[in-house]
C-alpha cells in the first residue's frame, strides 16, 4: 500500500475514466470530428499569426523565425501534453457547484485521478500535433551546431515541460476548492503562460521575465534550455549549467501541486458545500 | 452499545463556518452547527429512515458516513471504519444512491457504466454477472441495458443507479431521496425492491427522504432530525404521537351542511358539501366514520395521513425558542 501501489491505482483509475469519456464523445461521430478539425484549424491560425509577423519583420526581440518556432514547438508540444491529460480540470469548479464531486469521493479510486480524467477529450491531440508539426519545421531549419546534450535537452524540455504545465493544471484545480468559479483564474496561468513562452523573452520587461523565472518557473519550460540550445544569453543572468535543471524544477512544481491538491482536498472534507 | 451495531455515531458534530456580508468589505463570521452531537447506531441488516426538514443536518450526516465529509467532533464508524480517514476501504463496503444525480454516464448504454464499476471497483467475474443477473430482473432493466442513459425516464434511471450502488454487494445502502419525483408505479417498484435487499441480502438501509410513505412501506424504524439535533428515533408510530400529528378526514355529503359536530374532530375547511376535519393521529379513524355517517348523509370520505413536516413543525413547538437560544450562543464576533 505504498505511493507505488496508489499511482499504479491512479493511472489504473484514470485510464478507466478517460475511456468512458472517448467512448462518450464517440456517441457524437459527427460532433467529435468537427471539433477535433476545428481544434485543428484554430491552433494552426495561432502560428498563422506568427508567420504574418514575420512576413513584415525579419526578427522578433533578436530572434530569427526558426528560433521563435523553436519556442513556439516546445512550448505548445509541452502544453498539449498536459492540456490532453488533465486539460479538463477546469470542469472540477462546477462539479462542485452542482454538487456531483461527491459522487466522486464514494468511489474506490484517487480522487485526483477522478478529476484529472474528467471530460478527457481527444480531440485536445490538435494542441499536440499542432506543437509537433511546428518544432519538426524549427528543427529542421534552426542554425544549431547539435551536440549530444543539446540533443537530448530537446525531449527533456518537452517531458519537463508538459510536467510543469501538468503541476500548474492541479495546483490550479486544488484552488478551485476554495474559489469555485476560478476557472477563469486558471486558464490565465495556463493558457497564458504557455502564450508567454511562444515568444521570446527579450520582448518583455525585466520584471515579467524575472517573476516567470523564479516564481511560477515556466522558463524552464524552454525559455533557459532553449536560449542554451541556440547559443543566446539566458532571459536572466543564471549560471549555464541551469539549462539542464529543468527535471528538477519539474518535480519541484508536481510536488508543490500534490501538495496543494491535498490541502485543497481536506478544505473540501471539512466544509462541505 | 448493540454488539452488531454495523454504524456507530458517538457524539458526532460537524461545525461549519460561515462568512455572512454585513456590509462593503465587513464580513461577520459565525459557526453554524448543521450536526450537534448526534449519537445512533444501527444494526446490521436494519433498515432505517432519517428524516427532518430541508437544512437538518441530514445530508451532511450521510456525507460523514460516506467519508465525504469529516466530522468536527465526536466518534464514528461504518463498518469498523473510521470513514473520512479509509475513504476508499470503505467505498467497497458501502452503495450511495444520491436521488438528484446520477452516477450513470449519460451518453453511454446503461450496460457500460455497469462495466465500469466492474472494473472499478474490481468485482470478481462470476459474483459480477450473478449480481447484475439478480438485479436486472428484481427491477426490470432488461430492455434498458443498451439504452443510453440520457433517453432513460427519472424511474428508469433512479432504478439503474440503484443497481449500479449494489454491484459491488455493499453492506450498507445510503438511499438520499430515493423516490424524489417519481411517479407512483415507479415509487412502488423501487420501494418492492429495497424491501427485497433488505430481507434476502441483509443490506443495512439507511434512507433519508420527504416521502413518509416510503418511511411507512420500509422502516421499522425511523430517525428524526432537526436544527442538527436528534429529536425521535423509534418507530414510526411513536412518531405521531410524539409530534401530535393530525389526520384529516375529507368527507363529501349529499349537501351543503353546517360544520359537522364530531369531537375530538374539529372541522377546518368547508367548501360546499365538502368538509375537512382534522382529527389526532392516535384516534381511530373508524369510530369517526361510523359517528358522521350514523348522523350525516355520506357520499364518500378519504382519510389523509399528517405530512411528515407538519408532523416535525408541530414537535418543535416546545423546542422551539431552546433551539432560537443555542443559535445565538453559536454565533462567534468577528
Amino acid at each position: 500500500m505504498g505511493e507505488r501501489y496508489a499511482l499504479a491505482e491512479g493511472l489504473r483509475a484514470y485510464g478507466l475514466i478517460a475511456g468512458m469519456w472517448v467512448r462518450s464523445s464517440m456517441t457524437y461521430r459527427a460532433s467529435f470530428v468537427i471539433t477535433v478539425f476545428g481544434n485543428l484549424v484554430v491552433t494552426a491560425l495561432d502560428f498563422v499569426a506568427i508567420l504574418l509577423m514575420f512576413a513584415q519583420v525579419d526578427s522578433l526581440g533578436g530572434w530569427s523565425l526558426p528560433e521563435v518556432a523553436f519556442l513556439y514547438g516546445l512550448s505548445a508540444t509541452a502544453f498539449g501534453i498536459a492540456d490532453l491529460v488533465l486539460g479538463s480540470m477546469d470542469v472540477l469548479g462546477g462539479r462542485i457547484r452542482d454538487g456531483s464531486f461527491d459522487t466522486l469521493l464514494v468511489r474506490p479510486a484517487p480522487v485526483l485521478a477522478q478529476v484529472g480524467a474528467d471530460h478527457f477529450a481527444l480531440r485536445r491531440l490538435g494542441r499536440i500535433t499542432q506543437g509537433v508539426a511546428v518544432l519538426g519545421y524549427a528543427l529542421v531549419t534552426v542554425d544549431v551546431d547539435w551536440s549530444a546534450p543539446k540533443v537530448l535537452l530537446v525531449p527533456v524540455m518537452v517531458v519537463s515541460g508538459a510536467a510543469i504545465f501538468s503541476a500548474l493544471f492541479v495546483a490550479g484545480a486544488a484552488f478551485q476548492i476554495f474559489a469555485q468559479d476560478a476557472a477563469e483564474v486558471q486558464n490565465a496561468f495556463t493558457y497564458g503562460g504557455t502564450t508567454l513562452l511562444q515568444y521570446p523573452p527579450t520582448v518583455f520587461g525585466k520584471d515579467l521575465v524575472r517573476g516567470v523565472t523564479f516564481m511560477l518557473p515556466l522558463a524552464f519550460v524552454n525559455w533557459v534550455p532553449a536560449a542554451h540550445v541556440l547559443g543566446r544569453p539566458y532571459p536572466v543572468d543564471l549560471p549555464e549549467w541551469t539549462a539542464f535543471v529543468s527535471p528538477l524544477v519539474a518535480v519541484a512544481c508536481c510536488a508543490l501541486a500534490g501538495l496543494a491538491w491535498r490541502t485543497g482536498l481536506r478544505s473540501y472534507r471539512s466544509t462541505g458545500s | 452499545m448493540q454488539d452488531d451495531a454495523f454504524i456507530e455515531l458517538d457524539g458526532v458534530e460537524k461545525v461549519f463556518d460561515v462568512r455572512k456580508k454585513t456590509g462593503f468589505l465587513k464580513r461577520e463570521r459565525r459557526q453554524v452547527r448543521a450536526v450537534d452531537s448526534i449519537s445512533f447506531t444501527v444494526a446490521r441488516g436494519e433498515m432505517v429512515g432519517y428524516i427532518g426538514p430541508n437544512g437538518a443536518g441530514k445530508s451532511t450526516t450521510i456525507k460523514m458516513l460516506t467519508g465525504i465529509l469529516t466530522p468536527s467532533g465526536g466518534r464514528l464508524r461504518v463498518a469498523g471504519i473510521d470513514p473520512s480517514r479509509e475513504r476508499k476501504r470503505l467505498a467497497h463496503r458501502i452503495g450511495v444512491v444520491f436521488g438528484q444525480r446520477t452516477t450513470l454516464w449519460w451518453d453511454l448504454p446503461l450496460i457500460d457504466s455497469y462495466k465500469l464499476m466492474h472494473r472499478m471497483y474490481r468485482i470478481p467475474d462470476g459474483r459480477y454477472r450473478e449480481n447484475l443477473d439478480r438485479l436486472v430482473e428484481l427491477l426490470d432493466l432488461g430492455t434498458l441495458l443498451d439504452v443510453p442513459v440520457r433517453q432513460l425516464s427519472l424511474g428508469q434511471r433512479m432504478r439503474g443507479d440503484i443497481a449500479a450502488a449494489l454491484l459491488h454487494d455493499p453492506e450498507v445502502l445510503y438511499l438520499d431521496e430515493p423516490t424524489i419525483g417519481l411517479d407512483v408505479i415507479s415509487k412502488a417498484k423501487v420501494r418492492e425492491f429495497l424491501r427485497d435487499v433488505n430481507a434476502e441480502r441483509g443490506t443495512t438501509v439507511l434512507l433519508t427522504t420527504h416521502d413518509l410513505q416510503d418511511i411507512e412501506q420500509l422502516c421499522s424504524r425511523v430517525m428524526v432530525i432537526d436544527h442538527g439535533r436528534m429529536m425521535y428515533d423509534g418507530p414510526l408510530a411513536g412518531l405521531h404521537e410524539v409530534g401530535e400529528g393530525e389526520r384529516t378526514l375529507v368527507v363529501d355529503l349529499e349537501r351543503e351542511l353546517p360544520p359537522i359536530d364530531a369531537a375530538p374532530a374539529r372541522v377546518v375547511k368547508v367548501e360546499g358539501p365538502r368538509q375537512w376535519l382534522a382529527f389526532p393521529a392516535g384516534e381511530s379513524a373508524a369510530v369517526l366514520v361510523a359517528r358522521i355517517a350514523a348522523e350525516y348523509p355520506l357520499v364518500d370520505l378519504s382519510v389523509r395521513e399528517p405530512d411528515i413536516e407538519a408532523v416535525i413543525a408541530k414537535m418543535y413547538v416546545d423546542q422551539a425558542g431552546q433551539a432560537e437560544r443555542a443559535d445565538q450562543a453559536g454565533r462567534a464576533v468577528s
